[in-house]
This record gives structure tokens, C-alpha cells and sequence, in this order.
């Protein structure tokens, strides 16, 4: 007999849905943590989209660590000396059931943990896993951790243990790898006071703002975003890894040079940096996915690749407490059977593919290489804002030009060719559309 | 290039700003021997911790101690066998708060 049923790898939202569904169902499960609490190895790029909480934590709004309410979502195009923001702002984003939170992942993903210890979970900190046990057959059947004595065996793993994931590499669930589904994330948290960001940022009380921004990233490949905590707000950039050596830029000097951007300066000067952070992020959609399952094993969240990078969605904690959920629903059900076996746990992939989980990331295949590509980073932002720059300057005594004329002039100059506008505009459509 | 509008601060005080709870056997491991050669160096680069650092001699210099364990590094590096990458102990390394 195994020591437990199931041992889930990493405290992060992945880990701890699963725990919490495996728990309540009766499960003796245990989760383990590598960092002293759960969040403490973990940063991310703004908002949670916290819908799925609803299956879980009812009125999860009325106990969850949430620094702000973002009630106002802007997308920002910019050049080094032009932006143009679409922005949007929605008052029953700051009332319940609520839309997208910011939170701080150490106070979140502890919150999340410390439900799935109600639940009956055991977890184990400051405890790093170092590789999976097999049996006889080849399946999964426990980890080795790093404490003395430190084999645990079960009849479920779930790998919930991040983007970098050893787990999912040892068991050969990915495919071969490339760096260029991976961008760095990092990130300022700057402190300012309450009243400040509020006047700023145009919001009161717990209302915030999102903003993610394209084009400011110098040479490199990637984004910006900036949003707002209670008294402190944080601005980071995403940048994908082979161009970012590439472009001799370091990350903390592109930060420097978005922070100075005077779209972005008068929203940051003063900001006291109370914490410098980083994180890689899968990226590239379904494409990188690896395999979901192996005999015993299941992959959530970031193990999984499983992160939606699509330009106008930016999210990867709603996929990963979904996934993990998910993933302790199937666990449940294949212990339940008798049957751990790859077979046994299809019902995690069944579920995925039957919700928004590989929904989403089906219909957006073609959308990460898309935001990605050197169109839509380097020649877009400057057809897009010079066209808005000629249509809103008054030319007197020249008459309007007509706004036909200007796409078609403000194309030609910037160097886009129409052919490929069309495809960037087609392979657009089917994602979004 | 866009100049900053004030002084940014130094890279120790802002890798000072994160925490660190420092093992005493490093997670990851730089052979300097299969970097000697290397012409493209992108950990120097990409490295957001700035923990790779080129030395007059054409080597490389790394220290595990303010590591953020994202994993940039082994994913840049295209020398097989010049990074061996670990998280360290349990407890140990970054410890983020305000992320």
C-alpha cells in the first residue's frame, strides 16, 4: 500500500485546487513545498481571474488577500515617443462576483494553501522533491525529496512544481525543448501612497487598474503591463529569451527605459522599488503543451505550459487553479477505480479539453506567435500610432487627408507590406474573432 | 533611447530589495571551462539577477547566493554542460513577498 493517495508537487494555485478537491473527496493527500511557505517562490504579471474560485470557495471575496479590484482595463500601443490606450472601465468589475483582482502571490497562494489544510490536506514546507519513484512496471509511484528518509509514495502524483517543471522533464512528458516558448518576467513593486496611485491611476477606494502595454520593449520581443496594488503599484515587462540576449539589453535597463516612457513616468515617478523580482513564463500556448498525464502522473499549471499569452488575454492563475482542479477531480476518480494508469486518469485531459482549459487555448493556437512576431512588435505600434497621430493633427491649411489615406500612406512609410497586413489580420481574426 | 528622468539606483540595492535565505552549497553549478570559449555569453545578458559576470580574463564569475531560480539562465545557455542547474534546499533561496 502507498503511504498516501495522492502527493501533489508545489503549494502555487495548481497545487493547492488539487489538494482541496482530493482532500474534501476524502483523499489522504499530501502537498509539498519547496519554498518556507506557499507563494514565497512565486510572481506573475498582474490579475487573477478568480471565476473558477466560485466551484470552490464560495464568497471567496469576502476572506481572499485582494490588494485592489480592477475595474479599469487599459491596452496601450506605444513608441518611444507615441501612445495610444484603449481603455476601458466597468463599476460592476468592483462589486460581486467580481471580475479580475490584483493580489500579492505570497499572500494569495498562501490563502489558497491554508484552504486545502482545512480541507484535510497535509502540507509540507521548506521540502524540495528531487525526482519521482517508479515501480515495477514503470508507473509513477511516489517522489524523493530532499529531506533525510525522504521517499513518499502514492498513488498519484500531481506535478503542480512550476514553469521549469523536473518532474515533467524526468518522466519525459515534453517534447524537445526550445527557449523560445519562454519569455522572463520581471518586475518592480514601487511604493507610493494610497491617495497618490488613486489620483493618478483615476480610481477610488479598492477599484484598480491593468495596464498592458505593447511596443515597449526596445529591440526585444515581448510587453509591458503596470498595475495597481493598494499602496504600491507594480510595472515589469515580459521578454522573450533569445531575442533578449541577443538585443545586449539587460531586463532591469528595459524596465529603466519603460518607466521613463513620458506615457508611463508621470504614473511611476517617485515609486520607491520595494521589491526587484523575476519569473520565466511558458508562452507559447498549445503548441508547447506537453503530455497532460503519464501512468500515476498528472501536470497543472505552469508544469503544464498551461499560461494564456494572447495579447488582449494575459492569464495563467485561473488556468492553473482550473487545471488543478481538474486534475484532483481525475485523480479522485481514477483511485476511486483502481486504475491509475494513463488510462485510468483520461478524465483530466476530458476535462480540459471540455472546458475553457483547452477551449481557450485551442482557439488562441495561433495567437502567442502572433503578439510575438516582429510585425506586431516592432512595425505595428508605429502604423498604428502614427495613423492616429496624422488623424487627430490639424493640418491647417491642408484639408483632412481622410483616414483611408492616411492607413494607406503611414503603411507604405512605416514599410508593412499589404500582404502581410492581411495575413497578421486574418490569423488575428480567427483567433480573436 | 529614452533617458530615465531620475537617477535609477544601483543593481546591488535593487537585488537588495528581494529577500534571500542563502544555503551554503550552491544550486547551481558554472563550469568555466565549457564558458571559456563561448562566444555569445547570453547568461551575461539575460540573467535578471545579474549572477553571471565576465571577468578580464575572459572567463565567467557566477554566484548562487541572489538567484530568483527562474531558470533563464539554463535556458539561454547553449553549451551543454556548462550549467547544472538545481532548485537548492528546501526553505532555502528567494523568498518574494510583495509579488
Amino acid at each position: 500500500m502507498p503511504d498516501v493517495d495522492v502527493i501533489v508537487v508545489g503549494a502555487g494555485p495548481a497545487g493547492s485546487c488539487a489538494a482541496i478537491v482530493l482532500a474534501r473527496a476524502g483523499k489522504k493527500v499530501v502537498l509539498i513545498e519547496r519554498g518556507p511557505f506557499p507563494g514565497s517562490k512565486n510572481m506573475y504579471g498582474g490579475v487573477v481571474y478568480p471565476r473558477i474560485l466560485d466551484q470552490l470557495i464560495p464568497e471567496w471575496w469576502l476572506e481572499a488577500p485582494i490588494q485592489r479590484w480592477v475595474t479599469r482595463r487599459s491596452t496601450m500601443i506605444m513608441t518611444d515617443t507615441k501612445a495610444l490606450t484603449i481603455d476601458f472601465r466597468s463599476q460592476a468589475w468592483g462589486a460581486p462576483p467580481y471580475n479580475g483582482a490584483t493580489a500579492y502571490r505570497p499572500d494569495f497562494d498562501a490563502w489558497l494553501a491554508d484552504h486545502a489544510v482545512a480541507a484535510g490536506a497535509e502540507l509540507i514546507c521548506s521540502t524540495t522533491v528531487t525526482g519521482l519513484l517508479h515501480d515495477a512496471n514503470g508507473h509513477v509511484s511516489g517522489v524523493v525529496t530532499d529531506r533525510p528518509d525522504g521517499e513518499l509514495t502514492a498513488s498519484v502524483v500531481i506535478a503542480c512544481d512550476g514553469v521549469n517543471s523536473f518532474l515533467a522533464k524526468q518522466e519525459g512528458l515534453y517534447g524537445e525543448f526550445d527557449a523560445a516558448n519562454y519569455t522572463l518576467g520581471v518586475k518592480e513593486t514601487l511604493a507610493l501612497p494610497k491617495d497618490v496611485i488613486d489620483e493618478r491611476f483615476g480610481v477610488r477606494g479598492t477599484d484598480g487598474v491593468d495596464i498592458e502595454i505593447i511596443g515597449c520593449t526596445g529591440g526585444v520581443n515581448g510587453g509591458g503591463f503596470i498595475y495597481t496594488n493598494l499602496d504600491t503599484i507594480a510595472v515589469g515587462l515580459v521578454l522573450k529569451l533569445p531575442k533578449l540576449a541577443a538585443q545586449k539589453q539587460r531586463p532591469e535597463q528595459l524596465i529603466a527605459r519603460l518607466k521613463a516612457h513620458p506615457a508611463i513616468a508621470p504614473l511611476v515617478e517617485g515609486g520607491e522599488i520595494k521589491e526587484y523580482s523575476a519569473h520565466l513564463i511558458p508562452e507559447a500556448g498549445i503548441s508547447m503543451l506537453p503530455t497532460l498525464a503519464g501512468n500515476g502522473i498528472l501536470l497543472a499549471g505552469d508544469a503544464a505550459a498551461l499560461c494564456l499569452a494572447a495579447g488582449i488575454w494575459l492569464e495563467g492563475v485561473n488556468f492553473a487553479m482550473a487545471s488543478g482542479m481538474y486534475a484532483g477531480q481525475a485523480a479522485a476518480e481514477a483511485i476511486r477505480s483502481k486504475d491509475t494508469s494513463v488510462a485510468g486518469l483520461a478524465g483530466y485531459q476530458r476535462r480540459l479539453e471540455a472546458t475553457f482549459v483547452l477551449k481557450d487555448h485551442r482557439k488562441l493556437r495561433r495567437a502567442p506567435e502572433l503578439v510575438l512576431s516582429d510585425r506586431v512588435q516592432h512595425l505595428y505600434p508605429e502604423f498604428a500610432t502614427s495613423v492616429a497621430e496624422r488623424m487627430f493633427r490639424v493640418d491647417n491649411p491642408e484639408p483632412k487627408p481622410g483616414v483611408r489615406k492616411i492607413v494607406a500612406q503611414e503603411r507604405k512609410r512605416v514599410g508593412i507590406r499589404r500582404r502581410d497586413l492581411a495575413k497578421d489580420g486574418l490569423a488575428g481574426l480567427r483567433s480573436f474573432g | 533611447m529614452i533617458e530615465s528622468p531620475w537617477p535609477e539606483i544601483s543593481f546591488e540595492d535593487r537585488i537588495g530589495t528581494a529577500s534571500f535565505n542563502v544555503h551554503h552549497t550552491a544550486h547551481i553549478v558554472v563550469d568555466g571551462k565549457v564558458c571559456a570559449d563561448c562566444s555569445t555569453r547570453e547568461c551575461i545578458v539575460a540573467c535578471p539577477a545579474n549572477l553571471f559576470v565576465p571577468t578580464s580574463d575572459g572567463g565567467i564569475l557566477f554566484n548562487y547566493e541572489q538567484c530568483f531560480e527562474c531558470g533563464t539562465c539554463y535556458m539561454v545557455c547553449n553549451r551543454e554542460g556548462a550549467i547544472t542547474w538545481n532548485y537548492p534546499e528546501g526553505g532555502y533561496g528567494v523568498v518574494f513577498k510583495r509579488t
